[in-house]
């Protein structure tokens, strides 16, 4: 029984890291609450959805697609929105608003064009037999989750943590400025991590909508709350931040639907979430920059 | 005045959202003024609407009694949580307050012998008068317009510049930054109150963060260098999806976009008065 919540709590917590990823990874180098992250996320799994069932993709194909096709939104915003803002140098809640804006214009759009209406993979998608480890049963779809979510963040942390590309990254995140001065590629850099978190949460909304086998044009709202409470919780524009806090909320929720009830999923997991912000508002990993006088 | 009568019988309920969308933009305009990023005003709002509900419904509180319990209580619970939270600067102060606004409207969702949870409470009734409205805005316009010319106000603003300058100069910051955030909580839950009396029914979802976010939006698209500006954005807000209906299907996206292009092309928000000055000066390029 334990062995088997663990297991459930673990995808759970997978597709919520990697989601956050995204978040927290734009919050990191452009310093942008970007709010239309969930819109992002339901785009990737309708156009997953769209190439399965219609041009019937297979699975990884639709997959590929939807990383590209939410990268491509995510650069669009970016390049569109977010760049004008960066020239005046809005602060920093003018683009939060601005993708707000976005995000009604994506969420409503395609309540317009697919209809607000439930839609499913087609069942036959994904194997449906089971795997056995002891006495614990995992799907080919959770095997898959884990293991891509994994892949994924494994890729961005040692790309962040060993490459020149990862170090020029960090150094934007200090200041845009100072890495402009050094010759870095600042503007590139901040549509690349845009495209990538955009194409990262792309990702995300296919593996959830496979999970609970449910595509609808506001699924990326209570996504994005999730993705909020998951960087609280790690600490913001910290990626290992991202990973634990994602895990954490997984299996608070999985483990409080166990053995609580269900009804009280999203309490155990905000209540958690309140007293991490009194006892340490910064998240787990999280600085308070202080300037001293 | 036959017009009038006719005008109102269809509208008046929209006119009145429109104040009480005033009201909360003003909340939330009285935090941004002290510098703080706070979004927990839909929670406050929404803590307002419940207390107020259950004192009319409950223990059939007179309205006034009602409203005194819908500003009182999101008024000390920021101050219980004002201690922590305030800590916080910018962004990360953002994000505590919308978790901590996750966390009321569960409490909201699960306490169902108390609040209906997801049901919400049906049945208030309808006490709210258009001059309760009036009244509670004009009055609120008052104070923080007293307010913005007195000690506190320029001390608000000293913190918003520069809160570390501001405590070399002897400005008690934790105070003033508690002071700001208790008072928003305060309107904020006023306007609950009053919302409530008016719509004959309250939810949980209502005040979860699309609420929230609909708040600052108002504050920040009409503009936060004064009064104006967020008085001007709840109107503006609150008429959008009326004015769109044309639009039908695709309103909420029309919705969206305007919202985009207004903070693309009007930095300020919609009241900048310079920008004004400059369309009515002469020198008109």
């Amino acid at each position: 029984m334990l062995g088997q919540q663990l297991v459930n709590a673990l995808s759970l917590g997978c597709v919520y890291a990697l989601f956050a990823l995204g978040f927290t990874l734009v919050f990191g180098v452009l310093g942008v609450i970007n709010l239309s992250h969930g819109a992002v996320f339901m785009i990737g799994a309708y156009a997953a959805l769209q190439l399965v069932a219609h041009l019937s993709f297979p699975l990884w194909a639709a997959l590929i697609a939807a990383f590209l096709v939410s990268g491509a939104v995510g650069l669009a915003i970016d390049v569109a929105v977010l760049r004008p803002l960066r020239q005046r140098n809005a602060p920093h809640l003018i683009p939060m608003i601005a993708t707000i804006g976005i995000a009604i214009f994506f969420n409503s759009a395609s309540q317009g064009v697919f209809g607000a209406e439930n839609l499913r993979f087609p069942g036959d998608l994904l194997p449906d037999q089971q795997l056995h480890f002891a006495n614990v049963q995992v799907s080919v779809l959770e095997v898959a989750i884990i293991g891509l979510s994994f892949a994924l963040m494994a890729g961005l942390l040692v790309v962040m943590r060993k490459t020149r590309l990862g170090r020029a990254l960090r150094a934007i995140a200090e200041s845009p400025k100072a890495a402009a001065l050094l010759g870095i590629n600042v503007e590139g850099l901040f549509y690349l991590t845009s495209a990538t978190a955009a194409a990262l949460g792309g990702i995300s909304g296919v593996l959830i909508a496979l999970y609970s086998n449910a595509v609808f044009p506001l699924m990326g709202q209570p996504m994005l709350h999730k993705g909020i409470a998951v960087i609280i919780l790690g600490g913001m524009g910290d990626i290992r931040g991202a990973l634990i806090g994602g895990l954490f909320l997984g299996f608070a929720e999985v483990m409080s639907v166990a053995y609580i009830g269900s009804t009280m999923r999203d309490a155990v997991a905000f209540g958690l979430l309140f007293v991490v912000l009194l006892l340490r508002p910064q998240g787990m990993f999280g600085r308070v920059l202080e300037r001293k006088a | 005045m036959e017009w009038f009568d006719s005008f109102w019988q269809v509208y008046s309920n929209l006119v009145l959202t429109v104040g009480i969308n005033a009201l909360l933009a003003l909340s939330i305009w009285l935090t941004l003024s002290c510098g703080l990023l706070a979004m927990a005003n839909a929670a406050f709002m929404g803590i307002g609407a419940y207390t107020a509900a259950l004192l009319t419904m409950s223990l059939g509180a007179p309205f006034a009694v009602a409203l005194a319990g819908g500003i009182a209580a999101p008024t000390v619970v920021a101050l219980v949580i004002g201690g922590p939270t305030l800590r916080l600067s910018g962004v990360y102060l953002a994000m505590a307050t919308l978790g901590f606004g996750e966390v009321v409207r569960v409490l909201i969702l699960n306490a169902e012998s108390l609040t209906g949870g997801a049901l919400g409470l049906n049945g208030i009734p309808q006490l709210t008068q258009w001059w309760h409205v009036l009244l509670a805005l004009v009055g609120t316009l008052l104070i923080l317009w007293r307010m913005r010319r007195s000690r506190i106000g320029r001390a608000f603003e000293a913190i918003k510049e520069d809160a570390v300058a501001a405590s070399l100069m002897g400005i008690g910051v934790m105070a003033h930054k508690m002071l700001a955030f208790a008072l928003g909580a305060a309107i904020a839950g006023l306007a609950g109150a009053l919302n409530a009396h008016l719509t004959f029914f309250i939810g949980p979802s209502e005040f979860g963060f699309d609420r929230g976010v609909d708040i600052l939006t108002m504050a920040i698209l009409g503009g936060t260098g004064g009064l104006t500006g967020p008085v001007l954005g709840a109107l503006i807000i609150t008429l959008l999806p009326e004015l769109l209906r044309g639009f039908r299907d695709f309103r909420t996206m029309m919705n969206g976009a305007i919202l985009v292009l207004i903070v693309l092309f009007l930095p300020k928000g919609l009241w900048d008065p310079q920008r004004v000055r400059q369309w009515l000066g002469p020198g008109r390029r």
